[in-house]
């Protein structure tokens, strides 16, 4: 838990009902289904999920950024002030980059190989900031240095292949950070990293929050980068957001069948270790083409029952803006015997 | 670098023995020389006489051994038909050659990049659909029935534009479209394929995520990535541009090299030919080393 639970500031990002829609061959394949959270300023939010649960086209829709195949809907979609929906495409582009930023997972392909660090870095500062060519310079180098990159100056002249995956993230990083954005939505930032390099990008993500205050959506198939990371979390499945709540409920007191069974698959005594993937529950995940009769985890369910199969699972809200979304009310929810861990 | 260049270099002297000792042979095989220069009516002692004057009677290697070694020293010979010294011949008309290649080509870079560009933002759309009908159409059509309907057009009906010689640039105008339109559609499909690979690229992503403007999203980031391959391409088609305009040059009777070669073709003009087809060579090797110099400027990853 790095940063304080800001539970009473404004929320600087409001999600309400989003859904993100793919047109595909066999249908319509709905990767995001009305989901709501919000995340409140300096705040670190955790999005997990297993694979294809829908975690990244939530990312690239807070950014607008989808693909042309896919359709977005929301009832709330707000960024500091800003209603997502209805913004130009023009003034959403000045909220790029600038007020709202994103990094991404495989660092290897995400700097244009053909330009140098320097020239990346600076064109986001020339853009947002309008200043001249020297202070977007120094404001490079100076950021190259919070993110713990020696000799700046000498990096800033480098392209992208000269540098390994672990400085280029460190790079990525220091380039979503030019124009101080409060909001920073890291889109698995480690999973295409080295073991050791995972945790030090992850104690600067820490650091960095620290010095600059903004928000982190960081979005994660890994459970130990959850629990050393999250202040509040969303646990994901098949598009839709299953649990969610302050990282010690959630952690300590899951009401969720699927979180129960994430938390279960995790090793007790190494937290943080970002070794510990999900999907060690037997089963598969249902399509997302078409619509899912009931709760979409009813196939791999333990205590599935006939209520499960029929309409919408409501959400059952919880103190401290936790939910979940089940059947099974919160008493009987905790009665289940479960060896948790503890964050 | 230097390393680079002297490797080409080596290149360069290999292509040139290879190239001009397989063309020395095609070129015997062809047809019995002095029989030709000996003319119709020539008896077998004629052609004889014609076949010892020339060195025809030598063994194939001992012929090549003399034609390169006199090659070196810048002598190429002298045609067999206007006595004229090759290198004369070649650089009377090399000009208009390289003239009509360059500007055929630049006609064709002009259309093909922002066609390219085009069809790939609008991918699988009409006007994706429209560009590549036309880039197919360009290519299906034979250059000389182009140059003839727009000598047709330009030159007989409408008489806006001259339809034959070199003398002015107005000269080069329905040729360069003749061949620029041919050239054009393998340089747009290859834009519009690497700007599509490219725009799906994970560094376009981040460009949009740090809200730059669209224009430097696809013309920063986006198109100088997509025309590396294009610079290769453009490199290998002004090879052709260079030894194969012959069609557009006789068409609109442009005195250029590929006219040259089609006349010293067929009448065996044996000195002209080989010349034509080591220089032709040379150029190939030329035009690639710029390529790969530009494409090293261009692409950072690329260390000569
Ligand atoms: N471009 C696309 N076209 C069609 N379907 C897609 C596309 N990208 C992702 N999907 C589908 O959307 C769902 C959610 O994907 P994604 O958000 O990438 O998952 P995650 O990031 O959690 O692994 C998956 O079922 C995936 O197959
Ligand atoms: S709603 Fe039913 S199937 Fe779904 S998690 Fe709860 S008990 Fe299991
Ligand atoms: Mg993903």
């Amino acid at each position: 838990m790095a940063a304080p639970d800001n539970i009473d500031a404004p929320p600087i990002l409001t999600v309400e009902g989003m859904s993100v829609d793919l047109k595909v061959p066999s249908g319509m394949l709905h990767a995001v289904n009305k989901i709501d959270f919000s995340v409140r300023p300096g705040q670190t939010f955790c999005i997990v999920g297993e694979s294809g649960c829908g975690k990244t086209m939530t990312s690239l829709a807070l950014m607008r950024l989808l693909p042309r195949s896919a359709k977005l809907s929301a009832t709330r979609l707000n960024f500091d002030g800003h209603d997502l929906l209805s913004l130009s495409d023009h003034a959403m582009a000045e909220l790029r980059g600038d007020r709202l930023g994103m990094i991404f997972q495989d660092p290897m392909t995400s700097l244009n190989p053909v330009y140098t660090i320097g020239n990346q870095m600076e064109e986001v500062y020339l853009r947002h900031r309008k200043s001249g060519r020297r202070e977007a310079r120094e404001r490079a180098e100076f950021m190259l240095q919070r993110v713990g990159i020696m000799s700046p100056a000498l990096r800033l002249k480098q392209f992208p292949h000269q540098l390994s995956g672990g400085l280029r993230q460190r790079v990525m990083i220091a380039m979503t950070l030019m124009c101080e954005p409060r909001l920073v939505i890291a889109d698995e930032p480690t999973t295409a990293l080295d073991v050791t390099v995972q945790v030090q990008i992850l104690q600067l993500l820490t650091k960095l929050q620290e010095e600059f205050g903004m928000a982190i959506i960081l979005i994660t198939h890994n459970l130990g980068i959850v629990a050393r990371m999250a202040d509040r979390l969303a646990v994901m499945y098949a598009g839709k957001i299953v649990e969610t709540g302050s990282a010690l409920d959630v952690f300590t007191q899951p009401h969720h069948p699927y979180t129960q069974g994430l938390l279960r698959c995790m090793p007790t005594h190494d937290h943080g270790a970002p070794a510990t993937r999900l999907g060690s529950i037997p089963g598969i995940v249902p399509s997302l083409v078409g619509d899912i009769r009931g709760c979409g985890f009813a196939n791999r369910c333990d205590y599935v029952r006939d209520a499960c199969r029929t309409g919408d699972i409501a959400l059952r809200e919880l103190p401290d803006g936790a939910a979940y979304r089940c059947v099974i009310p919160p008493d009987e929810a905790l009665a289940r015997p479960a060896e948790l861990a503890t964050p | 670098m230097l390393r680079f260049i002297l490797g080409r270099a080596v290149m360069l002297a290999l292509v040139a023995v290879t190239v001009s000792f397989i063309g020395f042979g095609l070129l015997r095989l062809s047809g019995d020389l002095a029989a030709v220069l000996a003319g119709e009516t020539a008896t077998a002692a004629d052609i004889a006489r014609v076949a010892k004057q020339y060195g025809l009677d030598q063994p194939l290697y001992i012929q090549y051994l003399d034609w390169a070694g006199r090659a070196l020293q810048g002598d190429l010979g002298k045609s067999l038909f206007t006595h004229e010294p090759v290198t004369e011949l070649i650089l009377a008309r090399i000009g208009v050659t390289i003239r009509l290649a360059f500007s055929a080509l630049l006609f064709a870079l002009v259309f093909a990049l922002p066609l390219g560009v085009i069809a790939a933002l609008r991918k699988n759309t009409w006007i994706d659909r429209a560009v590549l009908t036309l880039s197919v159409l360009g290519q299906a059509i034979p250059s000389f029935w182009l140059g003839l309907l727009l000598i047709y057009l330009f030159g007989v009906i409408l008489r806006w534009l001259p339809i034959s010689g070199s003398d002015t640039s107005w000269h080069f105008v329905m040729p360069t479209i003749t061949l620029g339109l041919g050239t054009m559609p393998a340089l747009m499909r290859l834009t519009r394929t690497g700007m599509i690979d490219v725009l799906s690229s994970d560094y376009i992503r981040t460009a949009w995520a740090k809200g730059l403007h669209p224009l430097s999203v696809l013309f920063k980031h986006a198109l100088r990535n997509a025309v590396l391959p294009v610079v290769s391409l453009s490199a290998v088609l002004l090879g052709f541009l260079l030894g194969g305009s012959v069609i557009v040059e006789s068409v609109f009777a442009l005195n250029g090299i590929g006219l040259l070669a089609f006349d010293s073709i067929k009448r065996i003009d044996f000195p002209v030919v080989q010349s034509i087809l080591v220089f032709l060579s040379f150029c190939y090797i030329f035009l690639t080393l710029i390529s790969d110099i530009i494409n090293a400027r261009l692409d950072p990853r690329i260390a000569l």
